[in-house]
């Protein structure tokens, strides 16, 4: 596929038009969209108009930023100023947000163009976005199968080319896991590393905004615009970040790896050897790589699915019927409230809500709540400790590959064990990347994941490049409801090489 | 105002919440002004409106004014963090408070009241207030009502939570005690201290005991806008109590709503009714260390606070000996008003303190903003202009109200007045002409009746037209009686 990179390169030196590149992706949403249910909404005329300022910016001589006209697609609970923003939930009904995302503001100035919001579990509330209230996304490889979740909806517009980028959010692994069942790249960066301003929330000490891309590249491109300090969010870290991209060849030379057995332990077998392959790629690139043990790994599930809930019962209490989105009528406020709230959340977000609220309650907070910030700080511990022995952390993303449409729908539990590779990252606030490695015996993505400590996003996504350039890597999707001919006509010529769907496709590393 | 519980069996005990509205320029978390009176709904944001996505950003004049408050209640300014409180309510735009729970920035202070009797302050702590509902129809509160408006102006807007101990044991203390408190945040400038307002409220955790016994269940009792509710709901509610206790049975604790009109309280809601808040830590926010240098700086900018201002005065003002009830009084108003560098510096200029402390006391007090903005050197020339004789009571008073309505200086408005002191001779002649019309009153003043000499003032006032000094006046009676008397 041709890369964000290409495209900015090709659309700042003026060889190809911001218009004509997004012309063509809105044109294969409107192709493939009706199968995949990618998005929630497509501003298409709004789309147009930024991609032309960028064009007349180059015309004029003015450089419109490193992601000149690069199409990107945000997961829907990223406000944006003037259009919908649902989080994929019946009561944020008619909202429409008077304001921008910090992250949103960011890809304007470096001259992105929106095409649309994309679907989502609601609220982030799931591991396959079938828990979004405008129906399920499905998988780019094979639609019979979930994208994974919750910002499925971001991967498999990736995946699919109807986007070049995508923004998701990450609170217990609802990038990577997406990203890996749908074979793209995607990156939770630090805690605080990017802001949260203009992210609905859903467990506030977790979540963290972080890129959906084709290529390692390319997700540290748009890590790179959206990263840094912004004053209005009190949890972003105060320094401004390093530098990625000018390293990100540099190899791993010297670079000491240790392989988590908790994080591949239950895998299928083709999510274990893909780590094991990974594991020797690194190897023969230079690093030092160990086996070993981190088992406060395993407390990450139970104590994020208190943490996580009590966070969700009180960031989602506001969406009570009185100020926007849906209202219920009733008798009196409290009976509007009830009447709103039952009507306007899913079963998923109500059980999380209920979670949430027992686990906070008066009597249990200490058996709950408290022991499980206990447990987080036992995983951080453990991180740190591990953390003087190694420099980064290999693991799988995902234990199997996309499992079935309606799988899991009636099993919370086995829903929920969906992230348990990716949650302790989240409790640790540390980085982690899921980098596509190959397909299955089912010919569905295979991945990996890089993990390491606070503020090493440059190396962790030094050693993804590293693996991603010796994976034997997932060919893109291939299905019936793909066009023939995708969006080669507005794309630079000499970036790209035909790929054996006839889709564009980057020429072999 | 009596106790009801003074000279009986019973003692009652109150421990007082005092919520404080900051005067900061800008709310709690976010940018938008902090005032009172706009036009509703004007003064908000995503942040204030709780819209999704939105974050709260400390206020760090917040955090300086609430360190300073600790430091004026002798309280430990200390490092702390912030907690959510849930529950749903409509004026509070994300159905949680940002509030701080186990760790208040103030804690184990003390406030002193004017009798000496010293209150504990266990905690003082930052939090954001809520908007403000108006129920149409249904007598104005929600229940019953057909509808609501929410003003969310004062959402976010910032509050300091004083919290005493209860250690507070009649109505008339814990009137004072809001009273000294209200001084002190006014002084320090940390409020406005309107309590009509709502920049200052009170709730009152009251109960009763026998004296020395164990501590009674308590009661809170909210709707307290007043000194003066503040007071009879706690007298109404220990009465109350006491009447449970001895009739047999036991105060349930609950909180009640204190109806003003009605001279009683009500209840609100039981303990079993009560809230379950879910404190849990603010994720959004980081924990607040108010670094050494900051609470250095605070103390070092610490004006003289009320009682330290009340001492200045009063040793001033009774020269040694032991201060009269009605001077201290007039040094509690003019502290409280702000007025007492206004005196001192009229002291300091060589005018007599007694009368500059009467003055800005009965008169300057009746207009304190524009008595603040009196320039000494004037107020300083209006005392002396009065102690010298060179204006009467009578005119000195007249200057003094148009100095504050219009400004200028004391003697161009007596002179504009026709003020002009009367020479002795028409002093005089204008007492003659009393005495020659009021033989009988006359005769009564010599035979030593000294309340005539009121009347007689009276007398020369209206015939000179305000222009005699009272005092003058009363000098030439007693003389004129001498003479009389004289063989
Ligand atoms: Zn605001």
């Amino acid at each position: 596929m041709t890369t964000a990179a290409d495209i900015a390169g090709s659309v700042r030196s003026g060889q190809c038009s911001a218009v004509d590149v997004a012309t063509a992706h809105l044109d294969r949403i409107d192709q493939l969209d009706r199968s995949l249910h990618c998005f929630l909404s497509v501003d298409r005329s709004g789309a147009l108009g930024e991609a032309e300022l960028v064009d007349r910016a180059v015309a004029a001589g003015r450089d419109p930023g490193p992601l000149a006209g690069v199409p990107v697609a945000l997961k829907d609970n990223l406000c944006t100023r003037g259009t919908p923003t649902t989080c994929a939930s019946r009561i944020l009904d008619g909202w429409v947000p008077p304001y921008d995302a910090t992250v949103v503001e960011l890809l304007r100035r470096a001259g992105a163009v929106v095409v649309g919001k994309t679907n989502m579990d609601e609220f982030a509330m799931g591991s396959s976005t079938e828990h979004s209230a405008f129906g399920p996304t499905c998988n780019p490889h094979d639609p019979s199968r979930v994208p994974g979740g919750s910002s499925g909806g971001s991967a498999a517009a990736v995946a699919s080319g109807m986007a070049a980028l995508a923004l998701g959010s990450d609170t217990g692994g609802s990038i990577r896991q997406p990203a890996a069942l749908c074979g793209v790249v995607g990156l939770k960066p630090t805690y605080g590393m990017v802001s949260r301003y203009g992210l609905v929330a859903f467990a506030s000490s977790l979540d963290q905004i972080g890129p959906f891309a084709t290529s390692v590249a390319d997700a540290a491109l748009m890590l790179e615009v959206i990263a840094g300090h912004d004053p209005r969010d009190s949890t972003s870290i105060p320094s401004s970040p390093a530098a990625v991209l000018a390293r990100l060849s540099d190899g791993v030379q010297g670079v000491r790896v240790g392989v988590v057995d908790e994080l591949v332990e239950g895998a299928s077998a083709e999510v274990v050897s893909a780590v094991s392959s990974a594991a020797e790629a690194l190897a023969k690139a230079g690093a030092s790589v160990e086996s070993t043990r981190i088992p406060a790994c395993r407390l990450g599930l139970s104590a994020y699915y208190l943490l996580a809930p009590a966070e969700a019962s009180s960031n989602l209490a506001r969406y009570d019927g009185v100020r926007y989105g849906l209202r219920v009528d009733g008798p009196d406020v409290e009976a509007m409230n009830v009447a709103t709230r039952t009507a306007g959340f899913g079963d998923e977000v109500k059980r999380r809500i209920m979670l949430g609220t027992f686990a906070l309650s008066s009597g249990y907070y200490d058996a709950y709540y408290g022991q499980a910030q206990k447990a987080r700080t036992v995983v951080l511990d453990a991180f740190a400790a591990a953390y003087e022995r190694f420099d980064l952390l290999l693991g799988a993303t995902a234990p199997t590959t996309a499992f079935p449409l309606g799988d899991r729908t009636a099993d919370p539990m086995s829903m929920y064990l969906s992230d348990v590779f990716t949650i302790p990252s989240n409790l640790a606030g540390h980085p982690a990347v899921s980098v596509p490695w190959t397909t299955g015996g089912d010919g569905l993505p295979v991945a990996v994941q890089l993990l390491g400590p606070a503020l090493a996003e440059p190396l962790v996504l030094r050693a993804a490049s590293v693996v991603e350039a010796s994976a034997p890597g997932v060919p893109p999707p291939c299905g019936d409801f793909l066009p023939s001919d995708g969006t080669r006509s507005a794309l630079p010529r000499q970036a790209v090489g035909s790929g054996s769907d006839g889709l564009p496709r980057e020429g072999p590393a | 105002m009596s106790d009801v519980t003074t000279g009986s069996e019973w003692e009652v005990v109150v421990g007082l919440e005092v919520h404080v509205e900051l005067r900061t320029a800008t709310k709690l978390f976010c940018s938008c002004p902090n005032s009172f009176g706009d036009v509703p709904n004007t003064n908000v944001c995503p942040v204030c409106l709780g819209l999704p996505g939105s974050l709260p950003v400390l206020n760090s004049r917040a955090v300086e004014m609430a360190a300073t408050v600790g430091l004026a209640l002798n309280a430990r300014v200390q490092p702390s963090r912030f907690h959510r409180k849930n529950y749903f309510y409509p004026d509070m735009p994300k159905d949680y408070q940002i509030s701080q729970y186990d760790l208040p920035i103030c804690a184990a202070g003390w406030l002193d009241l004017p009798d000496g009797h010293r209150v504990g302050v266990e905690r003082a702590h930052l939090e954001e207030d809520t908007g403000k509902s108006t129920h149409l129809g249904g007598g104005g509160r929600l229940h019953g009502s057909d509808g609501s408006l929410v003003d969310y102006n004062r959402a976010g807007v910032p509050l300091v939570e004083v919290v005493s101990a209860p250690d507070i044991r009649s109505a008339e203390q814990a009137r004072s005690y809001v009273a000294e408190l209200r001084s002190i945040l006014v002084a320090t400038g940390v409020s406005d201290g309107r309590m009509e307002e709502g920049s200052l409220r009170v709730d009152a955790n009251v109960s009763v005991r026998r004296r020395g016994g164990t501590l009674g269940t308590r009661c809170e009792i909210k709707n307290l806008n007043s000194l003066r509710s503040l007071g009879r709901a706690i007298e109404h509610d220990a009465a109350r109590q006491v009447a449970v206790v001895e009739s047999g049975r036991q105060v349930s604790q609950e909180t009640r709503h204190w109806n003003e009109e009605g001279g009683h309280t009500v209840p609100l809601r039981s303990k079993e009714e009560a809230f379950d808040y879910r404190y849990f830590p603010e994720p959004d926010l980081v924990p607040v260390e108010p670094p050494g240098e900051l609470l250095d700086r605070l103390a070092s900018e610490m004006p003289p606070l009320p009682a330290e201002r009340r001492r200045r005065l009063i040793d001033l003002a009774s020269e040694g000996r032991q201060p009269s009830r009605a001077a201290e009084d007039q040094v509690a108003t003019v502290v409280d008003l702000g007025l007492d560098d206004l005196v001192l510096g009229a002291a300091s200029r060589g005018a007599s303190t007694r009368l500059a402390l009467a003055r800005a006391a009965n008169e300057a007090a009746t207009d304190p903003s524009a008595a603040r903005g009196l320039s000494v050197e004037s107020f300083a020339k209006l005392v002396s202009m009065e102690d010298s004789g060179r204006l009467s009571a009578t005119q000195a008073k007249a200057v003094l109200a148009r100095m504050l309505g219009e400004g200028g200086s004391p003697e161009q408005i007596a002179a504009s007045l026709g003020y002009e002191a009367l020479d002795p001779s028409q002093l005089s002649a204008a007492v003659e002409t009393v005495l020659a019309t009021n033989g009988a009153e006359w005769q009564r003043f010599v035979d030593g009746d000294e309340k005539v000499a009121g009347f007689f003032v009276g007398q020369v006032m209206r015939v000179t037209g305000g222009k005699a000094d009272g005092r003058a006046v009363r000098q030439v009676l007693a003389q004129r009686r001498l003479d009389s008397l004289a063989p």
